[in-house]
């Protein structure tokens, strides 16, 4: 990643490259297969190898179907508290969309680069988020209207409003509404971003640290990497909470949709 | 001022925001972590609204890194 002059360009990670199929358009857009494809396909396989996996049923669990029935009963759980036993059925799109995302947290922050391969994070991109939000929103409308018809806009009134209040709690409520797939989006994508960020920009510090000379590779580039595996620590942890709020909330909207308050 | 400058300087200004966020989602951690000493038996039921507060208060200082990020690669 280390470009000309020694710099680091922390954005440079997030550059999307065509790997093949530059030339193919579909209806105006270019739709060539990009790192960033590469990377989805890659977390949907081992997604689908890990789960595969576990799936033998048996009555003894062994140590792989343990770790997949952990993650399962664990979002399981979650989907009993937040929206109640109406909530099993949303375990198949509530277990991908978490596994999805935690996969492709996890995967982005392989140090692979020691291999010359080029690591790359897609929950980093704001429209892959995006998708993940519109589609979880769209959940949330499809089962609000399909359950309650008309009635579901009662949504925007909470129980007890007194009656002058109405017209000015339905925007505010309306709003607050309409707002959230763009914040589910963003802070996954940017919470991700801002780590990525920050990691290469502890390490153009390292570098430079050591160029520089001894004294300085002492007195900067030492702590400096220190403090980059504690901030990698940190990143991972991230990575798992981010994917939890993610699937949290969606469950939450869920909720609205199903019981409207 | 210039137009370039006055953009930094914006920009490391949204820290602020950051830095403030950084005080709410300690706070959302420090109460839980007060509250479920006290009464450890009801923290585990907690723990959902636990991470609703993380991220209703992170979500705020994230939007001060994109307000700093659009003024140094966008605006």
């Amino acid at each position: 990643m280390a470009a000309e002059q020694g710099k680091v360009d922390p954005m440079h990670q997030f550059q999307i490259e065509p790997l093949f199929g530059s030339g193919l358009d579909f209806a105006g857009y270019n739709i060539a297969f990009t790192n960033s494809a590469l990377w989805m396909a890659v977390t949907t396989i081992l997604l689908w190898v890990f789960v595969a996996g576990g799936m033998k049923r048996e009555l003894v669990p062994g140590r792989w179907q343990m770790a997949v029935e952990t993650f399962t009963g664990f979002i399981d759980d979650m989907l009993e508290a937040n929206i109640g036993k109406e909530g099993h059925k949303y375990l198949p799109y509530i277990f991908s969309l978490f596994m999805f995302i935690l996969f492709g947290n996890l995967l982005g922050l392989l140090p692979i680069g020691l291999l010359g391969l080029h690591p790359f994070t897609f929950t980093s991109h704001f429209t892959v988020t995006g998708v993940l939000a519109v589609l979880s929103f769209s959940i949330v409308l499809i089962v609000g209207f399909w359950k309650h018809g008309i009635k579901f806009f009662t949504l925007f009134v909470p129980h007890g409003t007194p009656l002058p209040m109405i017209p000015i709690i339905f925007p505010i409520e309306l709003i607050s509404f309409l707002v959230r797939p763009f914040s589910l989006a963003l802070r996954l994508f940017v919470a991700m971003m801002a780590g990525h960020v920050l990691l290469k920009v502890l390490s153009s510090f390292v570098m430079d640290g050591i160029n520089a000379g001894v004294g300085f590779g002492l007195l900067v580039s030492l702590p400096s990497f220190a403090l980059m595996i504690g901030i990698s620590a940190l990143e991972i942890l991230v990575a798992g909470i981010q994917a939890y709020v993610f699937a949290l909330l969606t469950s939450l909207y869920i909720n609205d949709a199903e019981h409207l308050h | 001022m210039e137009a370039e400058a006055a953009k930094l300087v914006g920009a490391g200004l949204a820290a602020i925001g950051a830095g403030m966020a950084a005080i709410g989602v300690g706070n959302v951690f420090g109460s839980f972590l007060e509250s479920a000493l006290r009464n450890p038996g009801a923290a585990d039921s907690q723990q959902g609204r636990l991470f609703i507060g993380f991220a209703a208060a992170e979500l705020l200082g994230l939007l001060a890194f994109v307000v700093a990020m659009i003024l140094i690669f966008v605006a």
